[in-house]
């Protein structure tokens, strides 16, 4: 039932392909720019407390995913996996394009979080009916020795999707003013919108593809013979024979692979800019090259699995997670410590300025020190505070924001530890579409397979960043304590993968 | 093989119902150490969507405890 060709084959994976990239990317966009999305949605009277509602939003979409993948998965059980992710993909562009045309806080008050909010669940929603969609479709046309192999394209979209985002952002933020300063500030003002905005472009290319395309040959054969299930919620969940298969996929494979995802691709992002205080774009553009250079092994562990079966990569992703994580993270410390550096007095600069603020007399004091290291790092410390006219009126204690850029050898070496961490990620992820597909019969593929992969990425990865965070909170002392949450769940996960799944291929789809 | 996924079984029965204590017991602490909205929103969004995983990972046990996924 596969298809015969490979043309046909290229033509189906770069249809499902580009449209679940978009998607990505347009569920991403969000997380990277929390910082300027609080700031402009919600109350600044406190920082902190604006960051966590965005990063709550952030949460909020990523739980909201397995009701998506409930939703749509019994869709497209129901009336098909074409129309379904045709479906999931005009909802995310639309919510994505409304975000950038919401008003901020200060123009409509608390309607613009409320609205924020809405928008970011109902894409959280979309998302989680994309990828079973996509994984399903692309599965059910290909051929069973190279199944592996062909999914694994669709494992690339959300590395990718990140990467487009990232890129997107990083353009716009650099090229909105020729004067570096007033570009960044325009961005944070209104030029954010634009990463979102322009969503709409690709999403409309992506709808026009998917058009064109064929449902799956598996469905419509099962549609001909009225075999389709008349309730897939129940049927995948309702009954043991398939709701153990389903709790297996969870506990066996995507609670650890999303554990994996999540710590490689986004904590280590969040720890190199938050932790090792390296500059906005330094700890992006780090994440970007790794990216690069890891995101063939998609495919190259994808393919592999063909040949020695899904689970042992799976399982050697996660162990090796595991038992190199403290190390890895434990670098990215060390590379960023100045204690390691011998500092150039000589080369020192201290820049103040007085902006005056309005009449009052007081004005804003700015002291920039840059600092110089013997391997090329540059701190930047900047101190903001007021200095008041009336000479009784003690100065409050100054802002103080740090940022270091690293010199090249420091950089490349953190490229390569993160790469590292995503080598991991295609381990785990590359195989786990066909794998997952291989679990469920075809009547209730799409629902199946959604929630396990949903609650795994999306649950127990999606909270990654922000459990581990939290967990540095409680236990000020240790700056590694967060891998704690990735570890104890990756551990657990690769023993009930290594002692439950059969790492047998199910050669034949159409059950 | 067998016999470890019946033992391991048990294990992620009990397993379950101590991640929930852990959970709920971490949560109230945190929240009576700062209870502002934020913390109270982080660790009820945390202990609902956890405690029916955890429900799930015990059924997983129990099936695992009456040999369904014996082979």
């Amino acid at each position: 039932m596969a298809l015969s060709s490979t043309q046909g084959i290229r033509k189906v994976i770069l249809a499902s392909s580009l449209g679940t990239l978009i998607e990505w990317y347009d569920f991403y966009i969000f997380g990277s720019l929390a910082t300027v999305i609080a700031s402009q949605f919600f109350p600044k009277t406190n920082p902190t407390a604006a960051l966590l509602s965005t990063l709550a939003t952030f949460a909020a979409g990523f739980i909201v995913r397995p009701f998506g993948a409930l939703v749509f998965g019994r869709l497209g059980d129901l009336i098909g996996r074409k129309y379904t992710f045709l479906l999931t993909l005009i909802i995310m562009g639309g919510s994505t394009f409304a975000i950038g045309l919401v008003p901020g806080y200060e123009s409509i008050g608390f309607a613009a979080p409320l609205i924020v909010l809405l928008l970011r669940l109902l894409q959280g929603l979309a998302l989680g009916g994309e990828y079973g969609g996509a994984a399903t479709y692309v599965a059910e046309h290909s051929p069973s020795s190279r199944r592996g192999y062909y999914t694994s394209w669709i494992q690339t979209t959300a590395t990718l999707g990140l990467f487009v985002s990232l890129g997107v952002i990083l353009l716009t933020r650099h090229f909105l003013d020729s004067n570096l300063t007033k570009s960044i500030a325009k961005f944070n003002d209104w030029g954010w919108r634009i990463p979102f905005l322009v969503s709409i472009v690709l999403v409309i290319v992506s709808i026009y593809i998917r058009l064109k395309m064929q449902e799956s040959p598996l469905f419509v054969e099962l549609k001909k013979s009225g075999k389709t299930s008349l309730n897939p919620l129940k049927e995948s969940f309702g009954h043991k024979l398939n709701l153990k298969i389903v709790l297996l996929a969870l506990f066996g494979a995507t609670m650890g692979q999303g554990v994996v995802w999540y710590t490689g691709q986004f904590y280590a992002q969040s720890f190199i800019e938050n932790v090792c205080k390296i500059d906005f774009d330094q700890s992006r553009t780090i994440l970007i090259w790794a990216i690069v250079f890891a995101t063939p092994f998609f495919v190259v562990f994808g393919g592999w699995s063909d040949k020695v079966g899904r689970k042992w990569i799976m399982i050697a992703g996660m162990f090796l997670a595991v038992v190199t994580y403290h190390f890895l993270f434990n670098q990215l410390l060390s590379i960023a410590d100045l204690k390691n550096k011998i500092e150039l007095t000589e080369k020192k600069e201290v820049n103040n300025s007085l902006v005056p603020i309005g009449s009052t007399g007081n004005a804003l004091r700015t002291t920039t020190t840059k600092t110089f290291f013997d391997d090329g790092t540059i701190v930047s410390d900047t101190k903001k505070d007021t200095a008041y006219a009336a000479t009784d009126r003690k100065t409050l204690k100054p802002e103080v924001k740090i940022s270091k850029q690293l010199g090249s050898v420091g950089y490349w070496k953190m490229v390569l530890l993160v790469f590292v961490m995503i080598l991991y990620v295609t381990m785990v992820y590359g195989p786990i579409a066909a794998f997952l597909v291989e679990m469920f019969p075809t009547k209730i593929r799409y629902t199946s397979m959604s929630l396990p992969y949903h609650i795994g990425n999306g649950v127990f990865g999606g909270l990654t960043p922000f459990i581990a965070t939290l967990l540095t909170t409680i236990y000020v002392d240790n700056k590694l304590v967060g891998l704690m949450y990735p570890i104890i769940i990756a551990t657990l996960c690769l023993i009930i993968g290594a002692i439950y799944i059969s790492n047998k291929i199910d050669l034949d789809l159409s059950d | 093989m067998n016999k470890l996924k019946r033992i391991l079984g048990l294990i992620w029965i009990i397993t379950g119902p101590v991640a929930i204590y852990y959970l709920i017991k971490t949560g109230a602490g945190e929240i009576a150490k700062k209870p502002v909205i934020d913390t109270k929103i982080q660790w009820g969004v945390f202990i609902g969507i956890f405690i029916p995983i955890a429900i799930g990972f015990v059924i997983f046990g129990y099936y695992s405890w009456k040999g369904e996924y014996d082979v």
